[in-house]
């Protein structure tokens, strides 16, 4: 996978993840194309596209777009179902997630992600196996923080 | 707000609030750069901040730069917060820098350092942590830095699960990014052997790794052939509760399952008849499974378990050997085709493609022709609408070739604008390929100008009237059908070239019918005359006089429009001279003479159609087919990768092909063409450089050496010449039409080097064209000394080839002489010129005369690296000018050279085939000898 982005119906970009290296130039430019392109897609049409030179597989869940680009070897099919995986992982871990999760709390839609995908690769399928490294990480946290800080 | 879980920095939350409620862009802004500010005199405040505070500052310089505004500062606290012994700064700091910090940062060894540090922690998740880091960032750096340490994690026995997933992938992504750090020798069989761990994550990783590792060492990895296939199997066979969290929506394993299916299809089938046997087995299994009811009414369910069957299908397709397996792969595919979803139709039309060309499923691809044409006309979305016309022109063959074309050519007129252009070539291709009948040809290529004239491109125009000179049994026919489509109120301006073209050549044939009498054939032309182009009516001209041979009867009418064209009326300078040469020619020539001069067009060479370059090129991502490949028998073969050879030739042929047909740009003219030598005339040429580092070699006395005249092409400055004794060194200025060269003599010897001389010897004239003045040397170079000796050079007009230094000294009494080529070749005087697309475009046209274009198709030193191409391009002097080219990756520059008599303008475009390995270049310029010698230049770059 090149890249994965997460994006709302209003077009405002919640998540980036580059698994290659672009400049931040680029980068912008490709999500802006993007981001128009899927979303004058209408409901009923195929996930698929043909862009440039890679694949782009999209998928809307509620308000939220999620939308990979991949190689064109790659499996389409089975990308949908990572992006998936990645909205039970979510799910699970916000209790029924919303956009407003992920935006608030958007260093841990990262985390959770970093552990499913490892430079673009699926690292873990199991939900299982990820949900408890992730609570392993929280459990850290918990651990070296007693008291919360006042904050000015 | 929603609550915020366990380590919730309530600033961040109540920020990321205020960004919310801002009401309009400027606000929004105005409330950043307030936090900017805060966070800028936080960081920079004599109060040492905490680890707590740190991290919700970074925190929120992280959120700022995703909203999409620039960050320039607190790299420096989050490489802090890596050191932090608390977790969640540790972590935030890390997704700080995997974010933001970008592979050149000043704080990388830094960075390094603190991975180095977390490397060594026992404790899984910060070890963890430290490889998304690495894999994130994935940097040259981070490859040497780490290319030891991880491969050790991966196959230590003590490491634990979940760090060896991470330590496969991390792995496999400093091999992308340096295949150096690739583990060999006793490393490859412990990495083979990750295929039968007992934890499915761990072998799902490292499949991956694995797969990266078999493209770079195909024989190397040879052992993971029967051990995927035996994984799969059990995958394949297992109930869905036996894989237990890796089942997944009641389809077992299927990301394994499809990562070493993948696996799978970077060999040929497997030698050994029983490995074979249990492949060819899970495959039917895959099939059979895909005729059961399904378990769960979920999509989730059915994508999985048809992400396996598309992939086993893949590798059948890719064995291409089992025609058993290929028919019922086939089937399949068909049912899909009438299914509900939209994404399996989709998919299934690309699969098809594929088995189209396959000898053993190509009939059976046919037998769903109606189902594909329907998808074609009926589908709402016009990218599974494009996938099916790929499928027709896939399966199309004589015996179906009518009626596809006859579908493709009714749909046209209704079809997406963005396909339109495409499926314009293709039935271009289609009805050449499969034509019995040329005037179903002519009809077709007509009928596609009538339907679709704006999509039609040159070549295709070209190709018909290619067809039609060479086959003298559909002259008489094309005639007469391009007249009557002339007699439309309305046609297309392609129609009109083709028409102008056709009838001076073979107007003759129908002159008989008083319908068509030269008279009528003139005026119906001349009609549309004011109403085209310049180009056009250039060609109109063309035909006209052609018509005064065959039609001596209309001579004078046609005199009278060549009068008219003749003075200013005519705005066009082109079509000016144009008019009176051929008033003249008409007024002055015997009639012997203009029925030389004008005389039908000889035949065209052979060649490969040049449209399919043209599709080609369109797609660069995959090569659309209409050949069927010979299968593989069904016993096993020997050779791997045969594919990527025979895949690279066609492509290069007819790229070749398209160069040739490019002689039409011009308007035609009424000389007979003269058959394109320009590809000897380049192999004379040679590689100008090509003999010279040999003969240096050979005066030297020193057995080590570095010379590569070859590089200061495109670099000014730099070690021209150095081996035991000497140096030379250069740095090299230009301006317009003059150069300064410094070049620096070191004596690398302890001892002087006496008799120092210096000379310059131009080949042929060149000393004329290029001037070159230099101060003679003092005769002694002391040891260890660097002397420094100015050339200034100025360039009368523009030469080949590139002056030679001859330097003579002795050397502990034996003669010593070396010969380098200076770096003065005519790219040098080039000053870059800015243009934007439509005045390129303009030049590029004007330019397109046979001599004044120049071109080389050669193969990239493997693998093709285009950002080094990049800099070659920049090196070379001319301006590159980017987002002009459709095509992202082509490189397009312009530039002058600059001489004393003239100013030569010129222009250039490189085209890299990524799929092929082959470069295309092409020089255009106002003067032969000058596109030859650019063109030979930048070619030997590459």
């Amino acid at each position: 996978m090149q890249f994965m982005l997460l994006f709302s119906r209003q077009g405002k970009l919640r998540l980036q993840k580059w698994y290659v290296a672009h400049p931040d130039k680029l980068k912008k430019k490709i999500t802006r194309e993007l981001i128009t392109t899927i979303l004058a897609r209408k409901p009923k049409m195929c996930s698929f596209l043909e862009w440039k030179d890679v694949k782009i597989v999209y998928k809307r869940y509620a308000s939220l777009y999620f939308c990979c680009a991949i190689e064109q070897d790659a499996n389409e099919l089975l990308t949908l179902e990572i992006i998936h995986r990645y909205v039970e992982l979510l799910d699970k871990y916000f209790g029924s997630v919303c956009e407003l999760d992920i935006i608030f709390n958007f260093e841990k839609a990262y985390f959770i992600l970093d552990e499913l995908l490892l430079g673009g690769e699926i690292q873990e399928t199991s939900k299982k196996n990820v949900l408890k490294a992730i609570a392993a990480q929280d459990l850290l946290q918990e651990v070296s923080y007693g008291d919360t800080p006042v904050e000015l | 707000m929603p609550a915020v879980r366990g380590d919730g920095m309530r600033g961040l939350s109540v920020f990321i609030s205020d960004i919310r409620n801002c009401k309009s862009k400027e606000s929004e802004i105005k409330r950043i750069n307030k936090e900017l500010a805060n966070i800028r005199s936080k960081f920079k405040g004599d109060r040492t901040l905490d680890g707590y505070q740190k991290k919700k500052y970074v925190c929120k310089l992280l959120f700022i730069f995703l909203l999409g505004h620039d960050i320039d500062f607190g790299h420096m606290e989050a490489v802090n917060l890596l050191s932090s012994n608390k977790y969640s700064e540790k972590q935030i700091g890390y997704l700080f820098i995997s974010v933001l910090v970008n592979t050149n940062s000043d704080l990388i060894k830094l960075i390094i350092q603190s991975i180095k540090n977390d490397l060594q922690s026992r404790n899984p998740i910060h070890l963890n942590l430290a490889m998304q880091c690495i894999a994130n960032i994935g940097s040259k750096e981070m490859a040497e830095a780490f290319g030891y340490d991880i491969p050790k994690l991966l196959v230590s026995g003590d490491t634990m699960d979940v760090v060896k997933q991470s330590a496969a992938l991390c792995l496999l992504r400093l091999f992308r990014t340096s295949q150096e750090c690739i583990p060999s020798g006793e490393w490859t069989s412990r990495i083979i052997h990750l295929l039968n761990d007992q934890h499915m994550g761990v072998v799902t990783a490292a499949t991956s790794l694995i797969d990266a590792l078999v493209k770079k060492n195909p024989e190397e990895y040879k052992g993971c052939i029967s051990l995927a296939v035996s994984r799969l199997s059990r995958i394949v066979t297992a109930s869905y509760t036996d894989l237990q969290d890796y089942t997944y929506y009641f389809v077992p394993a299927p990301w394994l399952s499809v990562k070493l299916l993948r696996l799978l299809q970077n060999y040929s089938p497997p030698d050994d008849p029983g490995v074979r046997g249990r492949l060819n087995e899970c495959l039917e299994t895959i099939l059979n499974k895909a005729q059961e009811a399904p378990k769960s009414k979920k999509v989730q369910h059915s994508n999985a378990k048809n992400a396996v069957l598309f992939e086993a299908i893949s590798l059948i397709i890719h064995n291409d050997s089992e025609p058993n397996l290929l028919v019922r792969a086939c089937n399949q595919l068909g049912q899909f085709l009438s299914n509900r979803e939209t994404n399996l139709r989709y998919l299934a039309l690309e699969s098809m493609c594929l088995l189209a060309t396959s000898e053993f499923s190509h009939e059976a691809v046919k037998k769903h022709q109606e189902v594909v044409i329907l998808s074609m006309k009926m589908e709402k979305d016009v990218s599974v609408r494009q996938q099916a016309v790929d499928l027709l022109y896939a399966m199309c063959d004589k015996t179906n070739a009518e009626e596809i074309v006859q579908e493709m050519l009714n749909y046209l007129e209704t079809a997406d604008y963005s396909i339109r252009e495409e499926m314009v070539l293709k039935v271009a291709i289609l009805a050449e390929k499969y034509a019995t009948d040329y005037t179903w040809y002519v009809d077709v290529i007509l009928n596609l100008i009538r339907i679709a004239g704006d999509y039609v491109s040159e070549e295709v125009w070209y190709r018909v009237i290619q067809i039609v000179i060479n086959r003298d049994d559909v002259q008489g026919y094309a005639a007469k059908t391009v007249f009557e489509a002339l007699q439309a109120p309305a046609c297309h301006e392609n129609m009109v070239k083709v028409g102008g073209y056709i009838l001076g050549e073979f107007g003759n044939l129908i002159a008989g019918d008083q319908r068509s009498s030269p008279l009528v054939q003139f005026q119906l032309l001349h009609s549309k005359y004011h109403l085209c182009s310049p180009m056009t009516r250039a060609l109109l001209l063309s035909t006209y006089v052609k018509f005064v041979n065959l039609f001596p009867e209309i001579k004078h009418n046609i005199q009278e429009v060549f009068k008219q064209h003749s003075n200013l009326r005519s705005a066009d300078a082109e079509l000016q001279q144009r008019a009176s040469e051929y008033l003249q020619l008409s007024v002055i020539a015997s009639t012997d003479v203009l029925a030389t001069v004008l005389e039908e067009m000889p035949a065209f060479p052979e060649r490969e159609s040049s449209i399919l370059a043209v599709l080609k090129k369109k797609k660069p991502g995959r090569v659309p087919e209409n050949e069927i490949r010979e299968g593989r028998s069904p016993h096993p073969a020997t050779s791997n990768h045969t594919d990527a050879v025979s895949h690279a030739k066609p492509s290069a042929v007819s790229a070749n092909a398209s160069a040739d047909l490019l002689g039409l740009s011009t308007p035609p003219s009424s000389q007979p063409a003269v058959p394109s030598n320009t590809g000897m005339l380049v192999d004379v040429l040679g590689d100008m450089y090509g003999g010279q580092p040999g003969q240096a070699q050979q005066n030297s006395f020193a057995p080590a050496q570095s010379y590569n005249p070859k590089k200061f092409v495109c670099k000014n400055n730099g070690v021209l010449f150095e081996n035991d004794l000497v140096q030379i060194g250069v740095k090299s200025e230009f301006r317009q039409n003059l150069g300064r060269i410094a070049l620096f003599h070191g004596n690398k010897t302890p001892f002087a080097l006496q008799n120092y001389e210096t000379t310059i010897s131009s080949p042929g004239d060149l000393a004329s064209k290029l001037v070159i003045q230099v101060k003679p040397m003092e005769p002694v170079l002391e040891a260890g000394a660097q002397k420094l000796q100015v050339l200034n050079g100025e360039c009368v007009e523009d030469y080949t080839d590139a002056p030679t230094m001859n330097i003579s000294f002795i050397y502990n009494n034996v003669p010593q002489k070396i010969s380098i080529k200076l770096p003065l070749t005519i790219n040098k005087f080039f000053e870059p010129t800015e243009m934007n697309g439509e005045s390129f475009f303009a030049r590029w046209k004007n330019l397109g005369g046979e001599k004044q274009r120049a071109q080389k198709i050669f193969k990239a030193t493997p693998p093709m690296d285009l950002a080094a191409a990049r800099t070659k391009v920049m090196g070379f002097g001319m301006q590159l000018l980017d987002g002009i080219d459709p095509n992202p990756d082509n490189f397009v520059c312009a530039g002058i050279i600059h001489a004393r008599a003239a100013q030569i303008g010129c222009l250039l475009r490189l085209e890299p085939n990524k799929q092929a390995q082959m470069y295309r270049l092409t020089v255009r310029s106002s003067k032969e000898t000058v596109s030859q010698e650019i063109c030979e230049l930048l070619a030997d770059q590459f």
